[in-house]
């Protein structure tokens, strides 16, 4: 069977919704009767609450209830850590502590919840918190990682006597004595700061506990409807069957939205348990900056030992990971900064050791990318500094280094962040990176074209670098497909969408198992009444494991349709095929049944249905892959700089990616593109500024910089396609992709404008303020100041 | 981010609205395009207890060009009709050239003249132009009618010379004088960011070319517009030779400006900046004055 | 504050009558008060363009305006467009050429090309993209939104 929809271009069904403002976002929910909440927050980073008065509050008019920690009694909890530690790591210290609904007796980090008030608007919401009075006794908050380690520094969590959050290695081979044999060894310390994904949509959750039928509905912008719905139930005493989360069209998820428990989540349950009417929160967008989670923050001493004609003979990377005030997420993000220092090289020794640091900052949890950036930007940048002092060419040194297409599947000997060995299942990079190259015009340019623009006086610099993603993590998911008695046929998965467009590509793998038309497969995914098996949409994985779990209830639904065909059309099932919604006998298109007709045959109102049959032409069925694909790619730039006003333009840009089987290749070039945009915020435009205080610097859109149209260049994108061995569509994920790599091209990409400056770039984000400061610093350098 | 509560009043004539701000004095506030105010409301950074929207007097809105000319332009003009005016690329093409620069095509279709220099953002491209062009501005209250030069009604950072029962309800730009040349220019981190730096330069040169007025301005560099006016001076009887410009846009950087560090930039390299964009325009407006007469020297 | 307004506003062509606190935001009107939940907020300080809508022909930010201020005057929201079944062109645009992935900022992008289309119907990507530069799209990178106007423009001049 070809497949007739996989791998084209079809636009969207979903759009014609979106595009015409009939799509429900959570904030579109409106039930008679529903309130407005909204937070309290804590000015300071770390404080003592020392005492809250909300009398003031209670009694202004259109308010019905305002709480505190106090107010919650018993069910003042933590949340539940969400990920839980790899149990394979050995000598490993780690040290769990979880957020809280309401601060009781510490704030721990900036905007951290004191209270909420409930009324009749958002509005008078907002008046009633200016009426409380909160006693704060700030303490002195601790931000930067290498001090908040020091003896002394101001402790988070008191009773752990440091912040030290936790602390593993992990090591392949044995790097010290490679380091002996190195001809060269480069070290140095990088630094990567924070930014937040900023998805458009602000979070924002309706809650509504019907006391009548003694049902808890809650729409929420989660990535992870049902784990929702099953720790909400857990944590307030309800049956799972009595809750329901909804995740209707998400406004963008990024990472942050799987975060759980929020505590403005374990609040909003459990004050419509106490009032009986459905409560309303959207955070804005300043809270955006104090209530989401956030990541990045790391710093690196990372060497890179060589031989001299430019071979990795080993990585030592040492980093401390910046956690911010609590870790519900266990190690997710620095076990994927230590997997992807490793790239698609051949790096035969390799030791990494991560502590992980509590600060008085906003919990850190995957952004797009989630820790991989940091580790690709680390082997990347070494890479580049090893070819400058060996003279060599960027691309040549990676050429070296490559793991040739024989080695797969490759085991790195080290565990991911699914605990699951680094297995690279496949790959063939070389082409990735001849590809890019030659696509950006890397030889013509370096020859020709920038010789003759420096000779203008213009600053022009080229870039290329590589990257793996472990993408498509287990540890399941599922769906059921559905023929029904109309011929349309229904699918419900568990994952939820946030714009990566599933309704459309998970209807392409049915379409194409049943032969029917697109527009007549329909999809619910995110709402745990349809579907309560899965875990969420993230880690690139809603094209590996949720795709390949409907492609496999499809498939089962055929091998039912076919069954029950075989009998009506009385031919056997070899000579049957399906299209048009018809299945029919081939060569004889005279004898055929529609899929709905057979479907009401499949549901008899009366006879008997025989004994170990199922009714129906339905299937649920399952994916969890043994683990991660592994997706790559090589990216390229050309960009232009002002050393005078430090003004880049990026003039072009080139993705070449590997993500096995292409479902929708007009979706995919999509991910790459919005990708690519959140690198290069990355690179030049997005960063959190704290003071020494803690305080947030920059908590609005016209302070945070995400790039805009005029920032962000065309990008042209070319494919590999090796195959995913661990999955039947052969799929690896896409969605993390194209932010990957895009820091450290552009800091070689810069550098090479700037040789004659002899700039070096060990950090990210710049800004064109520390490109100036840098400039100054290498030209002292270079006087000999 | 809600705004609180205010009293809202809506006058239908100048006078009306002048009665209004006369009544409620310090309390109230005048609500123009309200692109900066209204951020600042929703965040609560700002909480007036009475808006005076001034968006129903249209006799407020309007470009009108004068004999000889110059320009007068209603305090309530939307920055996008100043954008896409004819007779102000003509008559004044500096402030048609900044237009783009200011927020968004969205905000400049609310955001008015009067509203941006009134709210004296020392960061904000309009009081900075209105300086550099030599604007004057007309404020009227119950009492009386005042006219203000613009590079005399800022006073400090969001501060003018306004009382709280006036209102700034007219620009008027003088006619270009012969052999003058302009330049505007700015580096922002996005496009259309506030300025890390901003300079607007306006130059006439006498008949031999030299150097007759200069007016440099710049900004996001202190508490509202600042005129360079020692580099002014270097230059005066000057041919405005590359040296020369080089020489005044070092002193401009070290002498004119005291910025500040903000978390865009430091002190020090907004006066690089300043010594940069300083020279660039100073380079372009002489070169357009000279370029009014090709008989100059190239 | 007990301070209300009656205004009259014309949405979409259709005449609304209400009774306004002065401090609600049009953003917020139109949502919650008119039940147009097509107009999204995204920042409620100007920046990030989700609130786009056409106030007398005109692109705005709602966010940024009272909704007293719309008395008497016309605004066009994104469900004033095309329908489901009949797209406008430029929604028809973004579809096809894949313009949009949450869709949540995509009401504003709409709503302010609509009139720069009008005023330049064969724009360059330049162009687009400054006309574009006060929405912001987390998803797309912005090109393909680039290729949805371009595409329109091509239909439209075809």
């Amino acid at each position: 069977m070809s497949p007739k929809y996989v791998g084209q271009r079809i636009s969207r069904t979903e759009d014609p919704r979106l595009l015409t403002g009939q799509a429900l976002f959570v904030d579109d929910v409106n039930i008679p009767g529903m309130l407005h909440a909204a937070f309290l927050r804590s000015d300071y980073a770390h404080a003592r609450l020392n005492s809250i008065d909300v009398s003031a509050a209670r009694s202004r008019p259109g308010v019905i209830a305002v709480y505190t920690a106090q107010d919650m009694g018993d069910a003042w909890q933590h949340g539940p850590p969400l990920v839980i530690p790899p149990p394979t790591i050995q000598n490993m210290v780690f040290h769990t502590r979880t957020q809280v609904p309401l601060v009781k007796d510490k704030v721990r980090l900036i905007g951290e919840p004191l209270a909420v008030v409930i009324a009749e608007s958002r509005y008078i919401a907002e008046d009633a918190l200016e009426d409380i009075i909160a006693d704060l006794q700030p303490l002195e908050a601790v931000g930067d990682l290498e001090r908040a380690l020091r003896p002394g520094a101001p402790l988070v969590h008191e009773e752990l006597g440091s912040n030290l959050a936790a602390h593993f290695f992990q090591e392949k081979g044995n790097y010290k004595s490679a380091r002996q044999q190195a001809d060269l060894v480069i070290q140095k310390r990088i630094l990567i700061d924070r930014g937040i994904a900023a998805a458009m949509e602000n979070r924002g959750i309706v809650a509504h506990w019907d006391p009548k039928s003694q049902r808890l509905t809650l729409w929420d912008t989660t990535q992870s409807p049902i784990p929702i719905r099953n720790g909400l139930a857990g944590m307030f005493g309800l049956a799972e069957h009595q809750v329901r989360v909804i995740a209707p069209f998400v406004g963008g998820g990024f990472g942050p939205k799987i975060m759980m428990f929020y505590a403005e989540e374990m609040v909003l349950t459990w004050a419509t348990l106490q009032i009986g009417r459905p409560i309303k929160w959207i955070e804005d967008r300043r809270e955006n900056f104090y209530a989401t989670t956030q990541e990045r923050g790391q710093v690196h001493d990372a060497e890179m030992a060589l031989t001299s004609d430019g071979r990795i003979l080993g990585v030592r990377d040492s980093f401390l990971h910046d956690t911010g005030a609590y870790d519900p997420y266990g190690l997710t993000i620095p076990l994927n900064t230590q997997c992807h220092v490793l790239g698609p090289y051949d790096v035969p020794n390799y030791y990494a050791e991560t502590t992980v640091v509590f600060t008085n900052r906003m919990i850190a949890t995957p952004v797009r990318g989630a820790g991989r950036p940091q580790g690709v930007f680390v082997v990347e940048r070494l890479l580049d500094l090893a070819a400058r002092k060996l003279d060599m060419d960027r691309v040549e040194i990676r050429k070296r280094n490559l793991l040739p297409p024989d080695v797969f599947p490759y085991n790195n000997q080290i565990i991911d962040q699914a605990f699951a060995p680094l297995v690279l299942d496949s790959g063939n990079y070389l082409p990735l990176l001849e590809q890019a190259a030659t696509r950006i015009g890397y030889q013509p340019f370096i020859r020709e074209e920038q010789p003759r623009l420096r000779a203008e006086g213009k600053h022009v610099g080229i870039g290329v670098v590589m990257f793996i993603e472990t993408t498509g993590v287990g540890p399941y998911e599922g769906a059921r497909v559905t023929v029904e008695a109309s011929g349309r046929i229904s699918v419900a998965t568990g994952v939820g969408t946030q714009g990566q467009g599933h309704f459309t590509s998970f209807a392409q793998i049915v379409a194409d198992q049943l032969g029917v038309n697109i527009r007549d497969v329909e999809l619910v995914t995110g709402d745990t009444a349809e579907f309560h098996w899965g875990t969420g949409t993230f880690a690139s994985r809603g094209a590996v494991v949720a795709a390949n779990a409907i492609h496999a209830a499809a498939r089962a639904v055929r091998g039912k349709i076919l069954r029950l065909a075989s009998k009506v059309l009385e031919a056997p099932e070899e000579e049957l095929e399906l299209a048009d919604g018809q299945v029919r006998v081939a060569d004889m298109p005279e004898k055929s049944i529609s899929l709905g007709k057979l479907a009401v045959l499949a549901n008899p109102l009366r006879g008997a249905v025989q004994p170990g049959t199922e009714p129906g032409l339905e299937a649920t069925d399952y994916f969890g892959p043994q683990y991660g694909a592994t997706a790559a790619g090589a990216h390229a730039m050309i960009l232009e700089v002002d050393p005078e006003t430090m003004m880049v333009e990026i003039k072009r840009y080139v993705a070449v990616e590997d993500c096995g089987t292409v479902l929708n290749p007009l979706i995919l070039d999509g991910q790459v593109h919005g990708g690519v945009a959140l690198g290069i915020g990355n690179s030049y435009y997005e960063k959190l500024v704290f003071d020494d205080n803690g305080q947030l610097l920059n908590a609005s859109l016209a302070d945070y910089l995400i790039a805009a149209a005029t920032e962000v260049p065309r990008i042209e994108v070319g494919h590999g396609y090796t195959l995913s061995p661990l999955n039947p569509l052969g799929t690896k994920g896409a969605g993390e992709a194209g932010t990957l790599p895009v820091p450290a091209l552009f800091a070689q990409a810069l550098e090479d404008a700037l040789a004659d400056h002899r700039l070096e770039v060990v950090e990210m984000p710049l800004s064109p303020n520390r490109l100036f400061e840098l400039l100054q610093a290498a030209q002292e350098s270079a006087s000999g100041r | 981010m809600k705004p609180s509560s205010f009293k809202y009043l809506a006058p239908g004539t100048i006078e009306e609205a002048l009665a209004i701000m006369a009544a409620h004095g310090y309390e109230a506030k005048a609500l123009a395009g309200g692109q900066s105010l209204i951020p600042m409301m929703n965040f609560r950074l700002a909480q007036p207890a009475v808006m005076v929207d001034l968006n129903n007097l249209p006799e407020l809105a309007y470009i009108r060009p004068e004999q000889g000319g110059g320009l007068r332009m209603g305090a309530m003009t939307r920055q996008s009709a100043i954008e896409h005016s004819a007779i102000i690329l003509e008559r004044a093409p500096m402030l048609h050239a900044t237009m783009p620069n200011i927020a968004y095509s969205q905000i400049r279709n609310r955001g008015t003249l009067g509203g941006s220099i009134a709210h004296a953002d020392p960061s904000a491209e309009l009081p900075a132009v209105s300086v550099a062009l030599d604007g004057r501005f007309r404020i009227r209250s119950h009492r009386k009618e005042r006219w203000v030069p613009a590079n005399a009604f800022f006073v400090g950072l969001f501060t003018t010379v306004l009382e709280p029962d006036e209102l700034l309800v007219e620009v008027e730009l003088p006619p270009m004088p012969r052999r003058c040349g302009w330049a505007f220019t700015e580096v922002a981190r996005r496009h259309h960011d506030f300025a890390l730096v901003g300079a607007a330069a306006a130059v006439t040169v006498d008949a031999r070319g030299a150097c007759e007025q200069t007016r440099l301005v710049l900004f996001s560099v202190g508490d509202g517009p600042v005129e360079a006016h020692q580099a002014a001076k270097m230059l005066a009887g000057q041919p405005p030779t590359l040296e020369a410009i080089r020489a005044a846009a070092e002193t401009a950087a070290r002498d004119d400006v005291d910025p500040g560090t903000d978390i865009n930039a430091t002190a020090e390299f907004r006066r690089h900046l300043v010594r940069v964009l300083s020279g660039r325009v100073l380079t372009q407006a002489f070169g357009r004055a000279h370029a009014q007469n090709s008989s100059f020297p190239a | 504050m007990d301070d209300r307004h009656r205004v009259t506003v014309t949405v979409n062509g259709a005449q609304f009558q209400q009774t306004v606190e002065p401090r609600l935001l049009l953003s917020d009107f139109l949502r919650h008060d008119l039940g147009l939940t097509g107009t999204h907020v995204g920042c409620e300080h100007g920046v990030c363009g989700a609130c786009t809508v056409l106030f007398d022909g005109q692109p705005v930010r709602s966010c940024l305006m009272f909704a007293v201020q719309a008395d008497g005057h016309e605004i066009t929201t994104v469900e004033g467009l095309g329908t489901m079944d009949q797209l406008h062109p430029l929604q028809e645009a973004f579809r096809d050429a894949h313009g949009l992935q949450c869709g949540f900022c995509t009401p504003g992008i709409l709503l302010t090309l609509i009139p720069f289309l009008e005023d330049n119907p064969n724009p360059s990507e330049l162009e687009i993209r400054e006309a574009i530069s006060g929405n912001l799209c987390r998803c797309t990178g912005y090109q393909h939104i680039v290729d949805a106007v371009q595409l329109a423009a091509q239909r439209t001049s075809a």
